[in-house]
């Protein structure tokens, strides 16, 4: 018995030291048939529906086997840990301050919007609202969502994406109806602010705890996630409400230059990213309600698509840079509504 | 060194034995920490303060530190009851209910976690009793509570267990034909004696319920301001890239950790003299 | 006497009652949950690739911890129990640290030290070595989260046995290995077995260092606690829910362990009574 004992012991250790001098290497084994795409939180079921198709698409094109692993989490929380060093070859994140947060760190290179049409985005969304059954709130615009009765479920603007962009588009609202005056867009702004219910990292937290644990009214989430909660959960609990106007919202892809010229893998991340292009990406994006580029696909879903009145970055906020300095910069506008924080 | 008694390095492997832990605990425990410490005092005094007081901070303290509070009430109670029963009575199933005690420590935080949300969420078999007669358990400050008291009950059954183990019952017995009431001799008797370890436990049960994170999340709600605890602001500094914010806070919370195992170990050293004097 | 049987009938059924309730119906939600959605779909998300390989991921990363973790906590706990030297207590209280660290912060330090933009991350990053987001890691916060655990068990165990033994079976002629094996290792073989069944179950369930120092990638970097998260989030509660039972298996497995380590050693709880 007690040999028996001290035996396993000796083992267990040999064991450990073995496998712990191989798991460095192990961790690094990456031979360059492997892509790791990097993604906002609320494409988890996008993407792997792409990646599906891109293996046989990329097996067919180049007779090359090819996996691809797939990391979800809030926009600019993924945006920081490619910074720290995670090592993905693709960055498909929503929104253009995440992946010049990137240029900025020397991991992408200066003018990768110009490497891909559309400025780098083959898919678009716009922020929507999801109510429960019957609308019991009777939701229907952006004004709505500042009542007193009305408690709202989005993520934090300071991680993700998604609640950067309903926010743009709540304050964009709100300079519209009160001729761009700035100190009552930014009342407005505070208001929408102190209903929310609670705050997630990532989109698919506020989505979970919308529509699982029966927080709050609406969920505020681009019309992708809307529609795809829909489908998960059936008409008979939530209904979906397109406000008749919203911001357009893109989703920049590039290639992180630093890690793939490191690994050899810019070929291979290139043509992943051209994918998203094909008819066929177009096709799986607009399957996961995505807006899509391509006109015939576009066509094909127009039924899923209401009409709506888009405002763009550009057009109301003088471009991602002027938001970046004015709404998002440490002490900027974001930080004076947002008093939660 | 030459003065120690000679006997004690009769035994050979002493350099081998303290040069693999210092090395050991350098590496994965002092060099990390020592990094967090450079990394605070990198950003500044001005900086720091600024972070640790912050209004948001300020708040996550108060949530953090009260929910441990409460759940530190309820163990007072619960733990004490458990160490009184496993110890003093027989009763079938006893192993059973001791084993139990452990859960808590086996059982992943997360996975406590999700299913403590399920349970007390307003569709869930006990948040829906609550929701009838309005309390709001999941997402307020009573589910924090809960997954604090979950992940630190165990800390105090199994401090107060032992020295119950350990006391005579003869002071009992006397006072029993003294004519004394059961109340009047835990009271009088046996709560005087296990009082060290109580509290001993009590502290280890807080401390843990400062530092949860895992079972805390997914029941907490997480708003700014009302159920936000400190260990997930710090991580959403993380995230948000805000390193000086993270750090800061995280010392902050390091310090308290060491205050408080420095109260446990006070205790502790008084409860063993307890016990010698005993 | 009667009314002191009532009492007595009284606090064990309060007992048992708010055990069940507050930690045994916890534990009964998880597989209920999980077989929400009916066998096939539990048997389904087991058997998925991405499930299998996180349960694989936190085998093998615990199969890596928990013996580093033994060897150090019988090398501390030799140093510590069978001689004096200068600064002990402050070892013993070194040795403590990681309980009382909240596991967010244990994940930080590391991200802060080893990261790119870290005190060593740069450094490391030039010759070619990425920790962070990687297995290693994984591997190297759970080292820390877990190391007190062994060394926990065994030092007030061998400091009440004190040296007696050992220093004569040296003075008999034996080796520093022949007494560690025959005397020292008889003594505390279940002490040291409760201190792997702790670093074990902690080990496979840590989530919150782990979450922030892992890349968290399906298939490469995702443990099971980390599994669960994303399952949790993929609108998919009850996949969330079987990845949970495994894991509540493995802790119920360790507590009948830990009861059959208790039976056989009685002095355990003695022992733990430092926790």
């Amino acid at each position: 018995m007690n040999n028996l004992f001290t035996k396993t012991l000796v083992v267990a250790a040999l064991a450990a030291a073995t496998t712990f001098a191989a798991a460095p290497a192990f961790a690094q084994a990456k031979s360059p048939s492997e892509l790791t795409n990097v993604s906002y939180d609320i494409a988890r079921e996008l993407y792997s529906g792409i990646n599906k198709a891109f293996v046989g698409y990329w097996k067919d094109k180049t007779g090359q086997t090819v996996t691809v692993a797939q990391s979800h989490a809030g926009s600019s929380a993924q945006a920081r840990k490619v910074l720290e060093g995670f090592q993905a070859d693709t960055a498909t994140l929503n929104q253009v301050t995440d992946i010049e947060m990137l240029v900025k760190g020397g991991l992408v290179q200066a003018g990768w919007q110009s490497k891909y049409p559309n400025n780098a985005s083959p898919f678009y969304s716009l922020p929507a609202f999801l109510v429960r059954a019957g609308n019991p709130k009777n939701i229907k615009d952006w004004d709505d969502l500042i009542r007193a009765d009305v408690k709202t479920v989005l993520p934090n603007p300071k991680t993700a994406g998604n609640a950067r962009y309903t926010y743009l588009a709540a304050y964009a609202y709100a300079l519209s109806k009160n001729n761009n005056d700035q100190a009552k867009a930014q009342d407005f702004a505070r208001k929408f602010f102190a209903n929310v219910a609670v705050f997630d990292t990532g989109a698919r937290g506020s989505t979970t705890s919308f529509a699982e644990r029966d927080i709050g009214d609406v969920l505020l989430t681009f019309e992708a996630e809307v529609f795809s909660v829909r489908r998960e959960y059936g008409d008979t609990k939530f209904q979906v409400v397109i406000p008749p106007q919203s911001l357009l919202a893109e989703f920049p892809v590039a290639i992180i230059d630093k890690v793939a010229d490191a690994k050899g893998s810019r070929e291979l991340a290139d043509g992943y990213l051209k994918f998203l292009w094909t008819p066929q990406g177009q096709e799986i994006g607009a399957q996961n309600f995505h807006r899509v580029r391509d006109p015939q696909v576009a066509e094909k879903y127009k039924a899923q698509y209401p009409a709506v009145k888009l405002v763009t970055v550009e057009d109301v906020f003088g471009g991602w840079d002027r938001v970046a300095k004015e709404h998002f910069a440490d002490g900027g506008i974001l930080d004076q509504v947002f008093v939660k924080r | 060194m030459t003065a120690r008694p000679k006997s004690r390095r009769v035994l050979p492997g002493f350099t081998l034995a303290l040069g693999t832990t210092l090395l050991y605990l350098g590496i994965i425990v002092l060099l990390p920490l020592c990094g967090l410490a450079f990394n605070t005092a990198n950003n500044g005094w001005a900086r720091f303060w600024q972070v640790v007081a912050s209004d948001r901070a300020m708040a996550t303290y108060r949530i953090t530190l009260g929910a441990a509070a409460l759940a530190t009430l309820f163990n007072a109670f619960y733990g004490l009851l458990m160490a009184w029963v496993l110890v003093r009575y027989e009763f079938p199933g006893k192993r059973l209910l001791d084993g139990l005690m452990d859960l808590p420590f086996a059982l992943p935080t997360a996975v406590a976690g999700i299913a403590l949300s399920a349970l007390y969420a307003r569709n869930g078999w006990f948040g829906m009793g609550f929701d009838k007669v309005g309390i709001k358990v999941a997402y307020a400050m009573p589910g924090i509570a809960i997954a604090m008291a979950f992940t630190s009950v165990p800390f105090v059954v199994r401090t107060v267990q032992p020295v119950l183990e350990d006391l005579e019952t003869e002071l009992e017995q006397a006072a029993e034909t003294l004519g004394a009431r059961p109340w009047q001799i835990f009271r009088r008797v046996v709560f005087p004696a296990i009082l060290p370890a109580y509290i001993a436990g009590l502290t280890l049960g807080f401390a843990r319920c400062i530092g949860e994170f895992g079972a805390i999340i997914y029941i907490a709600g997480n708003l700014p301001m009302v159920t936000e605890i400190t260990s997930l602001l710090i991580f959403i500094r993380l995230e948000e890239y805000d390193y000086p914010a993270a750090a800061a806070l995280a010392f902050v919370v390091l310090v308290a950790a060491f205050l408080l195992m420095l109260v446990t170990n006070l205790i502790q050293a008084w409860q063993r003299r307890y016990a010698k004097i005993v | 006497m009667n009314k002191k049987s009532t009492g007595r009938c009284l606090l064990i059924g309060l007992s048992v009652v708010m055990t069940l309730v507050f930690l045994v119906v916890p534990l009964a939600v998880i597989f209920t949950s999980a077989f929400g959605k009916g066998v096939g779909h539990y048997i389904a998300t087991l058997q998925e690739p991405d499930t299998q390989h996180a349960i694989w991921l936190t085998m093998l990363t615990a199969v890596i911890v928990v013996p580093i973790n033994l060897l150090f906590g019988i090398a501390a706990a030799w140093a510590i129990t069978k001689f004096s030297f200068p600064g002990k207590r402050l070892l013993i209280a070194l040795i403590e640290v990681p309980f009382s660290v909240s596991p967010i912060i244990a994940g930080v330090v590391y991200i802060m030290l080893y990261g790119a933009r870290g005190l060593l991350g740069p450094a490391l990053a030039s010759v070619g070595i990425q920790l962070m987001f990687t297995v290693t890691a994984i591997v190297l916060v759970m080292l820390f989260v877990t190391s007190p655990f062994v060394a926990r068990e065994l030092i007030p165990l061998m400091q009440a046995q004190g040296t007696d033994e050992e220093e004569t079976a040296v003075s008999l002629g034996a080796s520093g290995w022949q007494t560690f094996r025959r005397v020292t290792l008889p003594n505390i073989k279940w002490a040291l077995l409760y201190g792997v069944l702790l670093c074990n179950a902690r080990a496979m369930g840590e989530f919150g260092a782990v979450s922030v120092v892992s890349g968290a990638v399906r298939g490469q970097t995702n443990t099971l606690p980390l599994h669960i998260d994303l399952l949790y989030h993929d609108y998919n509660t009850a996949g969330a829910f079987a990845a949970a039972t495994i894991l509540t298996l493995l802790a119920l497995i360790t507590l009948v362990a830990k009861a059959f380590v208790e039976w056989r050693f009685p002095g355990g709880r003695k022992a733990q009574s430092a926790h």
